[in-house]
């Protein structure tokens, strides 16, 4: 009796452990850049969890920079840009695809899977050129256009699920009242899929916050840059001193936003990822 | 025409028997007409950003273009892939820091997509059970998912440092090791610094959906199971994981697709050094850097190549293995 009481409570301990374990393994780096971030110059080397002076000046110097400031800009334009993009070529293809029942429908999905799937330097010297002949090079809006390729097949992938669920009849009744195509999707479909474009449109913001590759080889100057390729070309006076104090101000700034889109609507997102990722 | 008008002119009433739009009828015949318009933007933004480029990267690697001057390309034939010249193979198949980069790829994907999905299974049952506070940790887990990559890969390589990273201070204050390791820049470590960033950042994505699959799984069988007094491993390897074999399978193959084309962590980790290159990597220095379209063009086809045979293979292989888990 003594032992199997002593047994529950070492299993508890044990989960609890575990979960302790998980919460410091998923959040201990970017609470060491926080704190990193934090520290003055003269205590960088110094290693501590928790810091003993603190100061913004980490802060103060990357928002000093104009280039930095730019890159901001330039993210939040693609990524708003690359979301409105997504959302408004997704919703119409996705009602086609979803809704109407066509020859050459699976064909169509079967191509914006096989997209999904593409390595992005497999295209990059083909969208490379497409890019300068669109006079688009070192431009954020050759950003926008190349983002397209990741984020519309995944928002068209996901808005056909969602789409397919909607009930049969709202559509029969709008047919009934006479509303085009284009009508039935504003008035009828638009309404009820707020919270599916919400996921998706949340999903294709944090890719295109992210993206790298592209970014970083079709920008030239720090005045077109997004943030990911400011952060990894940040650099001090010396190559063998990298300035980690700013990196690390840089690396928090881009991040508390989505840690706040993710702690406000990890529902949406965790439903988003997982009608992606489990065929429809 | 006048049928049709007339058709459309009577009451509501008298077409109430053919409310499913059936093949043929007007209505139809405009629904789809509409469906592919509503399809045409999305698929000539496709065609302009994937189809088309991919079809001039497989032309631009059989020429000799260079970044600096695109227009003024040559057909070369198959020089960038093999050629022979002068008693040596040259091109991108004879290069052994490709077979390097192969290599890496390849160890990278299959050892860090195994970790992810052992350790996003154990996550994802530990978020199944129902205690206070589920909510916090799902949030918790999901952070290290949504930072970007970029910013992992700088925090791990700052935490790594050699002389000032806390990873080797607490292995050295634990006695693990005796003098501090360079993580990054030593080609015996570096490839693990690697993995180590990406399996952190992706077990929240395996765990996602493999959580999605067990709230899915049916009850009964496991109160069935406790009152069996059946051992939880046992529950675990003989009904859990063959039930959310097709999740696992899924979030396999994303995360692999993901793998074989890993490029920004080794960017920024590791730079161009050859011990971590990937085939990525090793494609866009070639284009980019060493100004070869036609060559760094001709190492994309092949990762393209690649990537398509593991692809069909995968689900070739994997289509039984779901079957099997069905069984």
């Amino acid at each position: 009796m003594n032992t199997r009481q002593l047994a529950k409570i070492a299993k508890r301990i044990g989960f609890w452990a575990l979960i302790v374990l998980i919460m410091v393994y998923a959040v201990f780096p970017f609470y060491y850049a926080v704190i990193t971030s934090l520290k003055p110059s003269s205590d960088l080397f110094r290693v501590e969890l928790w810091p003993s002076n603190w100061n913004f000046d980490n802060y103060i110097s990357i928002f000093s920079q104009t280039s930095f400031l730019r890159a901001i800009f330039n993210s939040i334009v693609v990524a708003f840009s690359v979301v409105f993009i997504a959302l408004l070529l997704g919703i119409t293809a996705s009602y086609a695809l979803g809704r109407v029942r066509f020859r050459g429908r699976s064909t169509v999905l079967l191509v914006i899977l096989g997209v999904s799937m593409f390595p992005q330097v497999a295209v990059l010297s083909g969208l490379f050129e497409v890019i300068r002949a669109l006079n688009l090079y070192n431009n954020p809006a050759g950003l926008i256009l190349s983002y397209t390729i990741f984020t519309l097949p995944f928002t068209v992938w996901v808005l056909t699920t969602f789409m397919k669920q909607l009930p049969m009849e709202l559509e029969e009744a709008a047919i009934m009242d006479g509303a085009t195509p284009w009508i039935t999707i504003t008035k009828v479909f638009l309404p009820l899929m707020w919270p599916a474009m919400a996921t998706t449109g949340l999903l294709a913001f944090i890719a295109a916050w992210n993206e790298f590759l592209f970014a970083l080889t079709f920008t030239l100057t720090d005045a077109q840059r997004t943030v990911p390729v400011a952060i990894a070309l940040l650099s001090g006076g010396s190559a063998y001193e990298l300035p980690w104090g700013p990196i690390m101000a840089a690396s928090v700034v881009v991040t508390v936003p989505l840690v706040v889109l993710v702690i406000i609507f990890q529902r949406r997102i965790v439903s988003g990822l997982t009608a992606g990722a489990v065929k429809g | 025409m006048s049928t049709s008008i007339k058709h459309d002119d009577a009451p509501a009433g008298a077409r109430s028997f053919t409310t499913k739009p059936r093949r043929g009828t007007k209505v139809r015949r405009q629904r789809v007409k509409a469906a592919w318009l509503f399809l045409a933007p999305m698929l000539i933004a496709l065609t302009l950003v994937a189809g088309w480029p991919l079809v001039r990267t497989f032309f631009l690697s059989f020429t000799d273009a260079s970044l600096s001057d695109l227009g003024a390309a040559n057909l070369i034939g198959f020089e960038n892939y093999l050629v022979y010249d002068d008693g040596r193979w040259y091109g991108v198949l004879a290069d052994s820091v490709w077979w390097q980069s192969v290599w890496n790829t390849v160890y990278f994907s299959v050892v860090s997509v195994s970790l992810e999905v052992v350790f996003g299974v154990i996550v994802a049952l530990i978020l199944n059970a129902e205690f206070k506070g589920r909510v916090i940790v799902r949030a918790a887990v999901l952070i290290p998912w949504a930072i970007p990559t970029i910013v992992s890969a700088q925090m791990w390589a700052w935490m790594l440092n050699d002389q000032f990273g806390i990873i080797n201070h607490l292995l050295m204050n634990v006695g693990i090791i005796d003098a501090p390791i360079a993580w990054t820049a030593n080609a015996a470590y570096s490839m693990w610094a690697v993995i180590m960033v990406d399996v952190w950042k992706t077990i929240p994505f395996v765990a996602l959906l493999v959580l999605a699959a067990l709230q899915m799984l049916p009850k009964d069988c496991y109160e069935a199971a406790e009152v069996d007094g059946i051992h939880p491993l046992r529950v675990f390897f003989k009904v859990t994981l063959p039930l959310i074999t097709p999740a696992l399978m899924v979030a396999v193959i994303f995360r692999l697709l993901d793998a074989l084309r890993v490029f920004d962590v080794i960017y920024v980790l590791t730079s161009n050094s050859t011990s971590t290159m990937s085939m990525s990597v090793y494609a866009r220095q070639q284009l980019v850097e060493f100004q070869d379209v036609g060559y760094g063009s001709a190492a994309s086809t092949l990762l393209f190549l690649i990537i398509a045979l593991a692809t069909v293979a995968y689900l070739y292989l994997g289509r039984k293995q779901i079957q099997l888990g069905g069984d």
